[in-house]
């Protein structure tokens, strides 16, 4: 019996031949991921360790983007630890506020993860890089520790579902559609523990932002890992993006998949997921009049420049609706320079939108742009449970940029075809 | 290594806040961690516990939020090893890490009852079933998960690594 794409990459990184589901592996890490919140306590543990250097200055990355600019003491406490950590430690890859940007939006821009890598990251969104055709899990901040110290981690195998993507998506739809409607079809715990491996013709129509959005909402049908075959798009975003070699994995003909979807892109309509679970989704047909109160659109799954230019091509020309705050924050400082030397931002100014410096921010419900009780957003963040985004009784509706900016406009949850 | 121990059995889905309720998060300490577990499932299990004894469950052990915690309580309350028909991801990373050894059996799991005397050998993956006179066969640790838990933990076992 064959591999899988995920197999494939921990066998080799296991030094195996052959790896099979459910077996316990010990594998080489290519990068160790950390932010704000999680390295502290990893810090904590390495020093436990009694290490007293990293396995590698260069394979470890450090992104304090939760809680930055910091918003309080207690953040400010925190990353200054972890700074003075990455020092000691002589870590290359610790991103201060003026290059950071969110982790997971990062990372790929900076080169840092490429084809064939393995990474674990202590936040659960590190799936994300699996859209390189790399094998990419959220750990915890032991499992951070340790990889620091070996430059290993131990996994068990996962079994694998298949997605065959296949058709060219309609106007307006994007990554944010097609993972919420895969996930409206399987549940928040339809790929529990598994690989969730996406191929097919059309793939081709998908650019690198839409397929980082899929593979970073892979633990919201949770996923161990999500992950892309790679093609020459991939190809060209590694060459475009990183020095470094990458190794291209293809599952084996006779892999085993627990079970095969096919997903015919062309029907994928504007899906909406609403609270309080991703998997509550529905079309953007299908949802009646809901007024609301704030649009942000930014995040690990919507930060990225094709995420802005979509905003911008709704926002042009039109006025957000007096009843709500529309708040914009490119992932990272790359992206916002592009858009800004695109003319992104004199739209999104002359609309009424206020664009912010990359952090997390209101994703996880940090800062810069709490709910109050009883009020709605539209986010194109990836997590809509209670009490997210602020208030135990506000409620955040997920949504692609092109939907969140046509409801920033219309006050209401909107298509951009309705405007 | 083997463990020996009688058998405390619980069903399906047993989530990380019975075994450990949020409310006693405010302290990481094992012990008293330990003084709570399992409490919102079975009030008597803190008081019945013996050194060495196993927990046998259903399907999803240590499903819910990923609390390091709940197999910290487990460990210190005496239990020598957990067998159940399946895990939650989180909570299995998390109990190896901790150096709490887990064995998923299907099979044992279902036909091991209450009170029986088991026993388990980490290098083999077998179970015996002293009371039905019974084995099962689990897929056994490798070399290295063997070590984790016999250093006590991810932590333990690196700094062994490294010295
Ligand atoms: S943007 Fe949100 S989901 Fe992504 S890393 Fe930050 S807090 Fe997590």
């Amino acid at each position: 019996m064959g591999m899988t794409m995920t197999q494939k990459i921990l066998a080799d990184h296991a030094g195996l031949d052959k790896v099979t589901a459910g077996q316990l592996i010990k594998a080489r890490l290519d990068m160790v991921l950390g932010n704000d919140i999680t390295t502290p306590v990893a810090v904590d543990e390495f020093k436990k360790i009694g290490a007293d250097r990293v396995f590698d200055v260069n394979k470890i990355a450090i992104v304090p983007d939760h809680f930055t600019p910091n918003k309080d003491i207690k953040s400010a406490q925190q990353v200054k630890y972890i700074r003075e950590f990455a020092k000691q430690m002589g870590i290359v890859n610790f991103f201060e506020v003026g290059q950071m940007g969110v982790e997971h939006a990062l990372l790929p821009e900076k080169g840092l993860v490429v084809c064939g890598d393995v990474v674990i990251g202590a936040d659960s969104h590190t799936c994300t890089y699996g859209a390189l055709g790399a094998f990419s899990t959220g750990v915890g901040s032991t499992d951070m520790a340790a990889g620091m110290a070996t430059g290993e981690a131990w996994f068990k195998v996962p079994e694998a579902m298949k997605f065959v993507l296949k058709g060219k998506p309609g106007p307006w739809v994007t990554g944010k559609d097609i993972i919420l409607h895969i996930i409206g079809k399987i549940g928040v715990d339809g790929a529990l523990y598994k690989s969730m491996e996406f191929t097919g013709d059309g793939l081709k129509w998908l650019s690198m932002d839409d397929r980082f959005t899929i593979a970073n909402m892979a633990i919201e049908a949770g996923a161990k890992n999500g992950i892309f075959e790679v093609d020459e798009k991939t190809i060209e975003y590694v060459k475009e993006h990183s020095q470094r070699e990458y190794r291209v994995f293809k599952a084996d003909e006779d892999a085993e998949y627990t079970d095969v979807y096919e997903i015919d892109l062309s029907e994928v309509k504007l899906t909406v997921a609403f609270p309080h679970l991703p998997e509550n989704t529905k079309t953007i047909d299908e949802i009646g009049d809901i007024k609301i109160d704030q649009v942000v659109i930014g995040s690990c799954t919507n930060g990225r420049i094709e995420d802005m230019r979509m905003a911008a091509k709704v926002l042009k020309g039109r006025k957000v609706h007096p009843d709500v705050r529309c708040i914009i924050i490119p992932a990272t400082q790359k992206v916002w320079k592009q858009a800004m030397d695109e003319g992104l931002f004199s739209i999104f100014i002359e609309a009424g939108a206020a664009v912010s410096t990359p952090t997390c921010g209101p994703c996880l419900g940090g800062h810069m742009g709490i709910l109050a009780q009883g009020e709605r957003a539209v986010s194109t963040t990836n997590r809509n449970f209670v009490g997210r985004m602020g208030h135990p009784e506000s409620e955040i509706y997920l949504a692609s940029p092109a939907v969140a900016a046509a409801s920033a406009v219309a006050g209401k949850i909107a298509s951009p075809d309705s405007l | 290594m083997n463990v020996k121990g009688k058998v405390i059995k619980y069903g399906d889905n047993v989530d990380t806040d019975v075994i450990i309720p949020a409310r006693y998060l405010n302290t990481s300490d094992p012990a008293e961690l330990a003084r709570h577990c399992m409490e919102d499932l079975d009030k008597t299990f803190v008081s019945r516990v013996n050194k060495g004894d196993i927990l046998v469950a259903g399907k999803n052990f240590g499903c819910g939020s990923s609390r390091e915690h709940a197999p910290i309580a487990i460990k210190a309350s005496g239990i020598s090893c957990v067998i159940a028909e399946t895990f939650a991801r989180i909570f299995f990373r998390n109990a190896i890490n901790i150096g709490l050894p887990i064995l998923e059996c299907p099979e044992a799991a279902r036909d091991i009852s209450e009170g029986d005397e088991v026993s388990v050998d980490f290098t083999t993956g077998v179970i015996t079933n002293i009371t039905k006179g019974k084995q099962y066969t689990a897929a056994p640790f490798p070399e290295f998960m063997q070590e984790i838990i016999a250093a006590g933990g991810l932590v333990g076992y690196i700094r062994k690594q490294l010295a």
